[in-house]
């Protein structure tokens, strides 16, 4: 017999009389205000929030990243000088200083983003660059994690991620600090899709 | 083996004051974050229903939810692996990455791969293998291994940071200054992470219905792991299923919560299959899993989910310096895991507790913790683990209360003796409630004594 056929044949052998699985509610608030909850949640976490597209998208990051040279960006609203198929070698996204996508869903109880690899093309570009800005139409935020699960990315992506504000470490002192090893920043702004 | 000498271990950590209280306090902030966390969740006890109900299905049909993620994962392109204990494990690990000629790898916290101790297993093969996590490549640097398993380096202060760092990357020793600190570990591991070959991550979950392997990190380590190199490999302990994506909302909503007292990790990471050009494997390791849940009191602890608030709240831990233990799972959810790998080895575990249940109140899953360890306890005394002071002092106790006549003259003689007694004669190496503590004082009379004067004349 092997490992596998093994270790089933044990666990059948083992397990304890069935259980059964319980129903798990939606829980749902009263309040529709998402928007605000999620620039709550989003900045305990780090993050930084804009509320509306810049009128001058690239004067704007130049004032947010002034030192950035290399901009990855996968999403027509800005052309930057690197897009994700410059990465044959995905380590190589580390050139990166800053990272311009679109996130197809927000969760306002979290301030989370979803991300995968239909966004990102080449996933390393959410970690190895310095810094992220995410697009967000407002009208993709859902309220919570339970309905943030019921989005396709987490059945059908090869990867997804909810991302939450910056990399951030509390390994050190207890409290939680910036940058860890992913991105320093990341920054959300709300921009409806054209 | 030998038993680890918990006790003797606490006490000499509890003689360095500085870090005593440093663990102390630093655990006990931990913990009330993750009050004030749960707090702001109206529905928590529900969550904590959930998740608890959700789990002991799971376990009760675990065959056929293992099949399920099996079957998901291949669909995937995925490449399944079974081992049976930690070597199968890491010859596993070993044969796929030496295969491959992949001599660097890089690998998010994983307390799975500590039980195993695959790190030591592939370095000991040529295999480079970096950590990415914060706290626990600060122990890797110290040849130490994790005192918690949250925050493996929790035991250490800024400043023995800072010196370890400027030990080995010639950082400054005298800045105890944690971004400082975070910045120079960004810059000396991130070219080790270009580089790797492979990376492995640990699971906190593994979702049947999708074959979605789910880590939760705040650093992006897993993503930073399993993304950068084309080799990905996933270690995860068969009780780490879950059935669907639905039921996984319910546990990424207490995790973190109870393990940092915030809302959610930075990064919760879903792994379906490989990326374009690249490979995945997946490696479900048994290692005493399936025994256990044939072991009727001690089964619901597979539920756990390593969020390590049972160890923040229990007194005991937060007094030990987490490395006392000398064991992968340390605190109350160690002294009833460990005990079932090696009952004598670990004899010492459950009566590291004060019986309080402050653990089973705060378990997200909700594991009777106070009560598996007061079950281990009888474990070890139906097995004749306990040691000679113990031992000596039941059966003496035993004989004592068995004959009224004599236990009524010994707890007069108590009495006096303990007032006439010199006090070597008191606190000797026998009397463990002596040793940090005075005894206390002894009554004026005996409750015979007293019930006899008062109540046995009123009942007449």
């Amino acid at each position: 017999m092997g490992t596998r056929e093994e270790i089933l044949e044990n666990v059948r052998k083992n397990q304890p009389a069935p259980r059964a699985l319980p129903p798990v509610p939606s829980f749902h608030r009263e309040s529709r205000a998402f928007v605000e909850t999620f620039e709550e949640a989003l900045k305990s976490m780090a993050g930084e929030f804009v509320d509306r597209p810049p009128t001058d998208f690239g004067s704007f990051l130049r004032e947010r990243f002034p030192g950035a040279k290399n901009i990855c960006s996968s999403v027509p609203e800005y052309r930057g000088n690197m897009t994700p198929e410059d990465f044959a070698d995905w380590a190589d996204a580390a050139e990166i200083d800053v990272t311009i996508v679109r996130s197809p869903m927000g969760v306002a109880a979290t301030g989370s983003v979803v991300l995968s690899e239909k966004e990102l093309g080449v996933n390393t570009i959410a970690f190895l660059a310095h810094d992220i800005v995410i697009l967000l139409d407002p009208k993709n935020i859902v309220e919570n994690i339970h309905d943030a699960y019921q989005h396709p990315a987490f059945r059908e992506a090869k990867y997804a991620v909810l991302m939450t504000g910056p990399s951030g470490t509390g390994d050190i002192g207890g409290v939680t600090l910036h940058p860890a090893q992913g991105v320093t920043t990341l920054t959300v702004i709300l921009w409806p899709e054209a | 083996m030998k038993p680890i000498p918990l006790a003797k271990n606490a006490e000499q950590f509890i003689g360095d004051k500085v870090r005593e209280a440093h663990f102390d306090e630093k655990l006990w902030m931990v913990r009330q974050m993750r009050d004030a966390a749960a707090r702001t969740i109206p529905e928590w006890e529900e969550l904590r229903e959930l998740t608890s109900a959700i789990k002991e299905h799971t376990l009760s049909n675990l065959a056929a939810y293992l099949e399920m993620f099996e079957a998901s994962a291949k669909r995937n392109g995925v490449n399944v692996h079974w081992a049976r204990d930690a070597r199968q494990h890491n010859e596993i690990v070993h044969d796929l990455l030496k295969a491959r000629g992949a001599d660097s790898l890089i690998k998010s916290k994983s307390m799975l791969t500590e039980e195993c101790d695959t790190r030591a297993y592939l370095e000991s093969r040529g295999i480079r293998v970096t950590e990415t996590d914060l706290g626990e490549r600060i122990q890797q640097l110290d040849n130490q291994p994790p005192s918690h398993i949250v925050g493996p380096a929790f035991q250490k202060t800024t400043e023995d940071v800072a010196e370890l760092f400027g030990r080995v990357y010639g950082s400054d020793r005298n800045r105890a200054e944690p971004v400082y600190l975070a910045r120079v570990m960004r810059e000396h591991t991130r070219p080790l992470i270009l580089e790797a070959k492979a990376g492995l991550t640990g699971a906190n979950f593994a979702v049947a219905e999708t074959g979605a392997i789910v880590t939760v990190t705040n650093e992006g380590n897993a993503d930073l792991s399993g993304n950068t190199p084309k080799i990905r490999i996933c270690s995860v302990g068969i009780e780490k299923i879950i059935p669907k994506n639905e039921h996984l909302a319910v546990f990424i909503r207490v995790l973190t919560p109870s393990a940092t007292g915030k809302r959610i990790t930075q990064y919760t990471s879903h792994f379906l299959g490989p990326r374009n050009g690249g490979e995945m494997h997946v490696v479900l390791v048994d290692n005493g899993r399936s025994a256990r849940l044939g072991m009727e009191k001690f089964w619901p602890a597979l539920k756990c989910i390593r969020c390590g608030a049972c160890m923040n709240t229990c007194p005991v831990f937060r007094r030990s310096g987490g490395l006392s233990y000398e064991a992968t799972y340390a605190g109350p959810i160690g002294m009833i895991l460990m005990p079932a790998f090696d009952l004598h080895r670990y004899r010492e575990f459950p009566k590291a507790s004060t019986m309080n249940a402050s653990c089973t109140n705060v378990c997200p899953v909700k594991i009777n913790i106070h009560d598996q360890i007061y079950d281990w306890r009888e474990e070890m005394e139906k097995k004749g683990e306990k040691p000679f002071p113990e031992k000596a002092l039941m059966s003496g106790a035993g004989k004592l209360l068995s004959h009224p006549r004599a236990y009524r003259l010994a707890a007069r003689s108590a009495h006096t003796l303990l007032n006439l007694l010199p006090r070597w004669a008191i606190y000797n190496r026998f009397n463990a409630w002596g040793r940090q503590r005075e005894m206390p004082e002894p009554a004026k009379q005996t409750f015979h004594e007293w019930y006899k004067k008062n109540r046995m004349r009123s009942a007449k």
